[in-house]
Order: structure tokens, then sequence, then C-alpha cells
């Protein structure tokens, strides 16, 4: 397969078969509608029911409607949509009710069964969950797209044909992207059967920020790795979280499959982004039924967690120094699930250089393309409020996370430049920055 | 290769903090390994050292009675100067925001339910309405909050004989929200002080103020006015402060059922202080599997989705909680302790779990690993598990929690003597 092997790919090529919670087949999560006791702490960690007083929170979304379901009437309740598949929930519930899991299936079969094909909420997130398409084409081109992207007019007529708010600046895409960059220098630079590693870039890191993915290069050849960067397609979360689970499901079987064959040739996964190796992990196997989908979930790991694991992290960084600004932490959702939230701050107590600071457990709000939806933009920036306050009361002039798409909040919210903990560790290891 | 620390502790409830913070204190680096979030969240906020035991009680000093507990109840284990430095911990990071510090004596907490307990801590925000103190008494309740009834906690606790005069009123919360809008829905609206729904208070452009002018004429000479725990979040104080300077009266929470949003500020204390000493942190996954080598565990082993992710340390504490916290498991045929299969004893029949009556003596209430005088737990023939481990909090047999209210003391009289020796045996 070509390196270009992120083309987009003709939407109708499936049929929709997810493993369908509400007609009980093949997956039956009765058990895990079964384990809530109605305790709510669910309900008071949800971001978006806090702000949004139509949202009936995660319970009714889950369990509750589950049991609704099972006696008989068919819809869903639209108020599935306005779920930012932020996944607190999971994390909150002292029974592992697996509620994302509810909440992806429901919103699959809404926007399957429900929802008006030729609406424009429909044709708007259908784009929105595909941005790997539009970051393709505008990759192409890039200058005349972050141009046009940006340009007041047009942006007023999305905002009026389309609801995308434009209020937000579209994030820039790179003169090259990271796979023209990997492919100029020529591929891997170690090679080593013993330890080799296969990247899941993922869109963003590719089209927008390749910065982070080559920091990712220069880290682990740094520690002796052979770096694979298998063909790929878009992790499907933003899929996940608009019901368009056909379009993740065609997605995951193509990266199912080249993980899986690097996975052969003796690889782990690693991911940069913190949403795309929750989507490999938890995701793919509570959602699709993929030979080799748990052999892929059980390899994957989040890149500083796999150093972690693997190398003396510790000692490396604290023999290290790097000269950059205060930084106020901001930990993604999709970290907080995989339990990685305190890693980067952890790791940066030891380094000299640096202040990295948590500014605490709330949402950014942006969510992924929650935050982009005219109707929904206000309440996104009301989620993130706290932590723009928290950024701002901090000692940090500028700001860290790992989620691209947190990153754009809390850039919008606060004006702070952000970086991504890889290119901390690039410096302390290597001593050199950017590029 | 395995992430390291001299100190690894299991379980980030009530005990697994403290022993924690009394492991950092040594000097250790520590680590705290936690599934989920601390079962505090579902707490009332109330900190308990000893309210019953057996028959007796509520007792008004809870050392003095100690004494009579039977001996393989954990205060008995740990002795009563550990109880103090355990609280003196918890004195220590929660400062003026928790009261009953001075005291030896216990303090009386009314509940939204309208029965009173027996408590050593409680938070600020329910100082006012001290159960012991006369002054007469308006409760506050809003329609649509459907945990807290107003006029029957006061009916219920004026059954119980409290010394003052008490009411109850509902009222319609100056700020319309759907039918079943969760308790974070008013702290958030109070700790913003969002405007209020014109319909419900035409004249005032903030929900406190608008909320104090509803709760003033109902007040008809009471002294102090209880609201249910959600008298703001986040500023929690400020909201109080706010409403009893418009007021002219004394503010309080009463202790709520769970979620309660004391029990997630206590939380968020306690997180703050294990930063502040350095604690390591990972939270989200399962401790589900260990290594040892003569006798002594070498490495746990948490559970990511199918990964399993290696932690090293020289000492370990197990502090995963009793049913509710899931550190005890049980089927049909045992009771288990599921990470290092300590030993439980409990009877070989089933039935003999539990009593008939409901709320008798509950032989499953105490339940839990037995530990020697130092805290490691011992298998079925008396012989230390493993020479590295101890355990602390609810995991730990002999007490009965929900019966004797002594919930939090034991977590944290255990929790420090575990770290503490955990520490200094670096
Ligand atoms: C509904 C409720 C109300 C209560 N009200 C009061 C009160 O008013 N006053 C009072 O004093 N006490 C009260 N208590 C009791 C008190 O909260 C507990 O006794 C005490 O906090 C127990 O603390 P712990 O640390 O032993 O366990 P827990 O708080 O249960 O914590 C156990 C921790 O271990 C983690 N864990 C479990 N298994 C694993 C594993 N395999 N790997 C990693 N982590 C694991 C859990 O996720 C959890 O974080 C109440 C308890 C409940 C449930
Ligand atoms: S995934 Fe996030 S937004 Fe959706 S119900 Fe759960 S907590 Fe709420
Ligand atoms: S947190 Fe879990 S058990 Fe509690 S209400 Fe939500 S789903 Fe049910």
């Amino acid at each position: 397969m070509s390196d270009a092997d992120t083309t987009p790919t003709d939407a109708s090529d499936e049929s929709f078969e997810p493993v369908d919670v509400f007609s009980g087949e093949p997956m039956d999560l009765r058990p895990g509608a079964d384990d809530c006791y109605k305790c709510t702490t669910c309900d008071t960690s949800c971001p978006v029911a806090e702000v949004d007083d139509d949202f009936p929170g995660p319970k009714f979304q889950g369990p509750e409607q589950w049991r609704l379901k099972r006696k008989g009437d068919d819809d869903i309740d639209p108020s599935i949509n306005a779920c930012s598949n932020c996944m607190r929930c999971d994390n909150a519930c002292p029974s592992s009710v697996p509620l994302s899991q509810m909440h992806n299936e429901a919103r699959g079969a809404f926007v399957e069964r429900q929802m008006e094909k030729l609406s424009t909420e429909y044709i708007r997130n259908r784009i929105l969950a595909n941005y790997h398409t539009s970051a393709w084409f505008a990759s192409k081109l890039p200058r005349v797209a972050n141009f046009a992207m940006n340009f007041g007019p047009a942006r007023w007529a999305m905002e009026k044909t389309l609801g995308v708010t434009a209020e937000r600046e579209f994030p820039a895409f790179a003169g090259q992207t990271f796979r023209e960059w990997w492919a100029e220098r020529g591929g891997a630079h170690v090679e080593n059967p013993d330890k080799r590693v296969a990247y899941f870039h993922g869109c963003y890191s590719n089209y927008n920020t390749p910065e982070v993915a080559k920091a990712l290069v220069h880290v682990y050849e740094h520690f002796g790795y052979e770096i694979l960067v298998p063909p790929q397609k878009c992790s499907g979360t933003p899929m996940f979280a608009n019901g368009m689970l056909t379009d993740a499901r065609r997605h995951a079987r193509t990266n199912v499959e080249e993980l899986a064959a690097a996975i052969d040739d003796g690889a782990d996964v690693i991911a940069s982004c913190t949403s795309c190796s929750m989507a490999l992990r938890q995701e793919y196997p509570e959602l699709f039924d993929i030979t080799d989908i748990e052999t892929v979930a059980q390899n994957t790991y989040e890149g500083l967690e796999y150093l972690r694991i693997n190398e003396d992290l510790r000692g490396a960084v604290e023999e290290g120094e790097v000269d950059m600004p205060d930084m106020a932490y901001h930990a993604p959702c999709h970290a907080r699930n995989q339990g990685l939230d305190r890693q980067a701050v952890e790791l940066f107590r030891d380094l000299d250089g640096v202040d990295v600071e948590d500014v605490g457990p709330s949402c950014s709000g942006i969510s992924g393309t929650y935050g982009w939806k005219e109707e929904k933009y206000d309440k996104s920036m009301e989620i993130g409020e706290e932590m723009f306050e928290h950024m701002e009361a901090g000692a940090g002039e500028e700001g860290m996370t790992e989620c691209p798409t947190c990153a754009m909040q809390m850039e919008h919210g606060t004006g702070y430049e952000i970086t991504h903990p890889l290119e901390v560790l690039r410096e302390a290891l290597t001593g050199t920055s950017a590029s | 290769m395995a992430i390291r620390e001299d100190v690894l502790v299991v379980g980030g409830g009530l005990a697994g903090m403290s022993a924690a913070l009394s492991a950092a204190e040594t000097g250790a680096t520590v680590r705290l390994l936690s599934h989920k979030k601390s079962t505090l969240r579902h707490a009332s906020g109330l900190v308990d050292c000893l309210g019953y035991s057996g028959d007796d009680g509520p007792f008004a000093d809870p050392y003095a009675a100690m004494d009579d507990l039977p001996d393989d109840h954990p205060y008995r284990i740990v002795g009563e100067s550990a109880v103090r430095e355990g609280f003196d911990r918890f004195d220590s990071v929660v400062g003026d925001s928790y009261r009953g510090g001075h005291t030896d004596v216990n303090a009386l907490i009314p509940t939204q339910a309208g029965t009173i307990k027996p408590t050593a801590r409680y938070p600020a925000s329910m100082a006012a309405g001290l159960a012991s103190d006369t002054r007469s008494t308006l409760l506050v309740g809003f329609e649509g909050l459907s945990d807290f009834d107003a006029p029957l906690a006061a009916d219920r606790l004026a059954a119980a004989g409290v010394p003052f005069d008490v009411r109850g009123v509902t009222l319609r919360f100056p700020k319309k929200f759907r039918a079943d809008a969760k308790l974070t829905r008013y702290a958030r609206a109070l700790d913003r002080d969002e405007e209020p729904d014109k319909d419900r208070a035409p004249r005032f452009d903030g929900v406190r103020r608008a909320l104090a002018e509803l709760v003033r004429p109902k007040l008809d000479g009471a002294e102090r006015v209880g609201f249910p725990s959600l008298i703001g979040d986040d500023r929690n104080d400020e909201v109080r402060d706010d409403l009893e300077e418009r007021l002219g009266v004394p503010a309080f929470e009463l202790a709520a059922s769970p979620p309660s949003l004391p029990g997630v500020r206590l939380e968020s204390r306690f997180l703050a202080a294990l930063d502040e000493a350095g604690v390591r942190r990972t939270t989200g996954n399962p401790v589900v599997d260990y290594e040892s080598a003569d006798g002594a565990i070498t490495t746990v082993y948490t559970d990511n989705n199918g990964q399993r992710v290696p932690y090293g340390a020289d000492q370990v504490v197990l502090a995963t909680g009793g049913l509710v916290g899931k550190g005890i498991g049980s089927s049909r045929e045992s009771v288990r302790e599921p990470v290092f299969d300590c030993h439980i004893p409990h009877p070989e029949d089933r039935y003999d779990w539990s009593a008939t009556d409901a709320f008798g003596d509950q032989p499953f209430a105490r339940f839990g690993v037995v530990p020697d005088d130092d805290l490691r737990p011992l298998d079925a023939a008396g012989e230390t598990e493993f020479s590295n481990l101890r355990a602390a909090g609810s995991v730990l047999g002999g007490a009965d929690f929900a019966a004797q209210k002594c919930g939090s003391g034991v977590s944290l009289a255990t929790g420090h003597v575990a770290g503490e020796r955990a520490g200094a045996l670096i």
C-alpha cells in the first residue's frame, strides 16, 4: 500500500453492523445495565449535564434507556446526541457499568434508524466526523486551505448553512504532513528486531501537528526503537461521538488489519493522541467484531506510558534539562480513562528547567467535534470555563496536554500556546526542539 | 522493567490516602494505585470515630468506649494513640474546612433523612446545625429535589427529641431546572450566582439574593436555617456567608446521602495533600495480580484493558476497602480478598454469613483480613501472608463500620499505622 493511504474512500461500501446493544445481539449488555444501583454518581460527573438542562445524563442514556428499550418501545431518545463521548461517566461508576459503550451504541442506532439523512445536522455531523477527509484535501494545498477555512464570509456561510460555529479558528494545516516527512527522511533510522513499535499517528498529528509525531520519532529512536509507520485511517473517535458507526467500522477494519500485521512482525502499537489509544484499546473491541481486534487492543499503549513501562524514563528525565516556560497541564478525559491523567505531571516533576502544574479535573469542554457545533459552542465554553480559570490562576503562561482538540480549546479560551508532553520529553532527552 | 517506588499503596479511599501520606512523610517514594475514585464520593462527608458498640451508644466520648471493643477490632490492634494520630493527620489535611478537632467528644449532626449521627469531624458547612445546639431551626427543601423532604425531616428530628424547635418548608428554587436535575446543578447555580427565572424571582438578578428573599418570610423567628448539601460547591463558604448575611441568621448544610458534595469536597482536599507530599497516583485500572519472592511481594500488576502494567515496590499497603469498595469479594461458596488472595475467615455454611434479623448483629459486616500487631494479614494457619504487606481500612475484619459508626476512624488510624511502618522500613 502506498504512503497516501489515508485517502478517503467511498462511504457506502458496507452496511451497518456494530455490536448492537438495543437488539441484544450479539453482545448482551444486560448484566451491565443490571449492575446499576442508581447511585447517580455518573450524573454528577457528567460535564454536559452540568450545563445542559435538556440533557438527562448518563444514567438515563445508559442503563435506564436500555431497560426501557427492553420493554418494546423502539425509539431512542434524541437527547443521546447531546452526549459528547467524554467517557467521564465510565470512570465515575463504582459498579463498572459500561456506560460509554451503551451511549455509543444507542447513538449509532439513533443515527442509523431515526436521523434524517438529508438533514443539515446529519450532513454537518458527517463532515465533522470525517475530519480526515477535509484534512486530506486541505493538506494538498495547505496555505490556500488555511486561508479559505478561516476566511470570514466563508465561516459565516458555514455557520448559517452547516451549523459549524464561526467562533473558532480552524487549526492550521502543516506545510508538510508527517507521512511526507517520514518518507522524505527515508523512514526509520534505527533497525532493531528486539525493540519495535508501530506508530499510530492519527489524522491530527499527520496533517496539523507533525511536530508532535516527529518528537515521538526522535524520543523512541533515542531509546533504540525501530519505528514502523503502517498505513492507517482515522481512529474513529469523532465518528463514535457522532453515531457514524458505519464509517468508523470501515476505518477500524483497515487499522486493525495493518496494526495486527505489525504486531505479527514483533511490534507493539503506540499512539501519541490519547483518544486514538482509547479507541484502539477500548472502543474497538466494545463496538466491533473484527478478526484480531482483541490482539490490537491488548498490544496498544500510549506513547509515554509505553516508555515508562519499558525504559528507565524517570532516570533519563532526571538527567536531562530543558529551558521552557512554566506550563499549565490539562489531562484529557480520554487519558483519565486509561489511568494516564497524572503521568506527564509526575514525570516532569523530576525535570530541571520546566515547572508543570496540573490544572485539576475539569473537562476542557470541546470534546472533539462537540464544541464545533454551532448549537453546542456556548455550552462547550461554559464547561471549559473552570479549566480556563485554573490555567489563568496558575503560574504557567503556556499549556500542555496530549489531546489535540483539548489543545485547541485551551488555546481558544486563554490564548496560551500548547505543547505536547512528547515535545518536552524530546528536548529533555536529545536537547533539540521542533523539526 | 517495572515502574518502581519504595512503597505502593493499593486502593485510593481514606485508608489508602492516609497510608500514602504517612509513608511519604518518612521520606519514602510512594505511589497510590486505585481502580476507582474513593468511596468518599458516596459517603456523607462526616468522619466518624466510634458511635455505637453492640447495644451501647451513642457514645459521647468515643475514646472512653474503645477499651470495651472486642479484641479483634482494628482500634484494639493499633491502640488509642494511633487513632489520635490518624485524626491529627486528618485535621492537618483539611485545615479549618472541618470542625470537631478541638474536642474528644462526638458531635451530633442532623441528616437529610431527619436522623442524628454521632461523628468526630464534620464539614464547617454543617457546624451551625449541631443537634446539641438549642437554637430554633428552619429546614428548607426544594420542589423537585426528591432526595430531601424538609417538613418530614423536621418531624423526624422533633420525634427524635432534639432540644430545639424545628420546622420544615418546601420552596420553589428561584431558577427552574429539569424535573430530575442533579444536586450539582443547584450548587453550580449558587456558586456562579446565576440569573434567576423572572417568573420565580422577578426582582433579583442573582439566585443567592433571590433565594434569601424567598427564605426570609418563612423564618418566623427561627434562629438558624438548614439546607440540603448543595449550598455551593467550589464556593461553598462564599455562598453560605452570602446567605447568612442576607438572612441575618446562621445557615448550615444537612448531612446527605450519596452522591454527596461534602464527600467530593473532602476527596479533593486529600488529593491536594497527596500532590503536595509528592505522592504519585495512578487511577483508573485495577490491580489484578502480583509476583512474590521469598515470601515478599515484588511487583503488582494493573490491568489496563487487557495489558498488564507492572509496578515494583519494597513495601505494599492493601487498602482496597470492604464489600462496597470491592476489596472483599464474595461468591456463593466463599469470601475472598481478590488481589493477594489473603485469608478471610468465614463460616463454611453460607446461611451463617448473615443473621436472620436484618438489624441484628451481622457476621458478614465483620468479614475481612485478620492482621497481626503490625497489620500484616495472616493466613489460615496464623502465619503472615507476606513479610512486606500491610492492610488498612475496611478490608480489615473485626469492625462493623455501618453499625458502630467507625468507618472513617478505622481507615485513618490503620492507614496511618500501615503507611508509617511501611515507610520506616525503607
Ligand atoms: C454509602 C456510604 C456511606 C458512608 N457514610 C459514612 C459516614 O457518614 N461516616 C463515616 O465515617 N464513614 C462512612 N462510610 C464509610 C467510610 O466511607 C469507609 O468506611 C471508609 O472510607 C473506607 O475507606 P477505605 O479506604 O478502607 O475503602 P474505600 O473507600 O472503599 O476505598 C477502596 C479503594 O480501593 C480501590 N480498589 C478496590 N479494589 C482495587 C484493586 N483491585 N486495585 C486497585 N484499587 C482497588 C477502590 O477503587 C477504592 O478507591 C460510608 C460508606 C459508604 C459506602
Ligand atoms: S460520555 Fe461524557 S457527556 Fe456523555 S454521558 Fe458520559 S459523562 Fe456525559
Ligand atoms: S454511577 Fe453506575 S451504578 Fe451509579 S447510577 Fe451511574 S451507572 Fe448506575
